[in-house]
């Protein structure tokens, strides 16, 4: 009977030692994705906002698609 | 800030192929990938209609949903974006994808896929803004230097709309109201069909 208590604390102490050593399973794509607003470092970028700003960002691409992209705010 | 998006109307598109050739150049596609390509239906037929069509950044992609090594994410924008270094090639997203828009080049030899290349919006990828490598990888990133997506930009005519969703919107409805029409094209009749659709185009010009 002892042999047997022994046998089994065995095996669950082993499971135990699996189960606490193992990593959770989440992959997590793009976490290191830099957001647009913190701006590039190409020498490319477009005057007019705040590299860093998210609210000079969103200001600056709004009033770049209403300026191309529609001639109503020029001509009605 | 609404998500990213792109509206094509087609009663401008003139099948110019303007936004296929600016996303070729400014990205250095690869042979054998058309990140973006147009459609046209009717083609030669008076009433004919074009649309151009690239990936869709879908709120609920079914690219990413099928991806076995779970290379896709959405940024906050919602542009939805892979990580190439971690793209096996499978090709499962090009089969799930409505739009075909995730594509394979062609120069791979022994038929090898190599990496899955789409439209990315113009945002990149997970390397570092504007760097050299997420340009060999993904093209130009013109968002993170406050610019649209190329394609828009260089729409001869302006049927093809991009950025926030709030904006394209408030440009097409502008339009729609100053024509009297075109609304319909993006809807149910279209779709499943009605009396509207297939109509010759009539109301004022645009």
């Amino acid at each position: 009977m002892k042999r047997f208590i022994t046998v089994i604390s065995a095996i669950a102490a082993v499971f135990v030692l699996v189960a606490c050593g193992e990593k959770p399973q989440i992959a997590k794509t793009g976490g290191n994705d830099v957001a647009p607003f913190q701006g590039a470092t190409n020498g490319f970028v477009a005057a007019g906002w705040k590299p860093g700003d998210k609210t000079s960002w969103e200001q600056s691409l709004k009033a770049r698609a209403n300026n191309t992209q529609n001639e109503y705010s020029k001509v009605r | 800030m609404a998500r990213m998006k792109f509206v094509c109307d087609a009663e401008r598109c003139i099948e110019c192929n303007g936004c296929v050739t600016a996303c070729k150049n400014e990205h250095e596609v690869p042979w054998g990938v058309n990140r973006r390509r147009v459609v046209t239906l009717n083609d030669g037929v008076p009433g004919e209609r074009s649309i151009s069509v690239a990936c869709m950044h879908c709120s609920d992609a079914p690219c990413m949903a099928v991806c076995p090594v779970n290379c896709f994410y959405r940024t906050d924008e919602g542009v939805v974006l892979h990580d190439k270094d971690i793209c096996i090639g499978c090709g499962y997203c090009s089969y799930a994808c409505p739009f075909g828009a995730p594509q394979f080049p062609t120069a791979g030899v022994f038929g090898v896929r190599g990496k899955m290349d789409k439209c990315t919006f113009c945002a990149g990828g997970p390397e570092a803004n504007g760097s050299q490598a997420e340009f060999e990888k993904y093209g130009r990133n013109r968002l993170a230097e406050g610019k649209l997506p190329a394609c828009a930009e260089m729409c001869s005519t302006k049927a093809l709309l991009a950025g926030d969703g709030d904006v394209v919107a408030d440009i097409f409805r502008a339009r729609v109201v100053q024509r009297g029409k075109g609304a319909e094209v993006w809807g149910w009749g279209t779709a499943y069909g009605s009396k509207q659709a297939g109509q010759p185009p009539q109301g004022a010009k645009s």
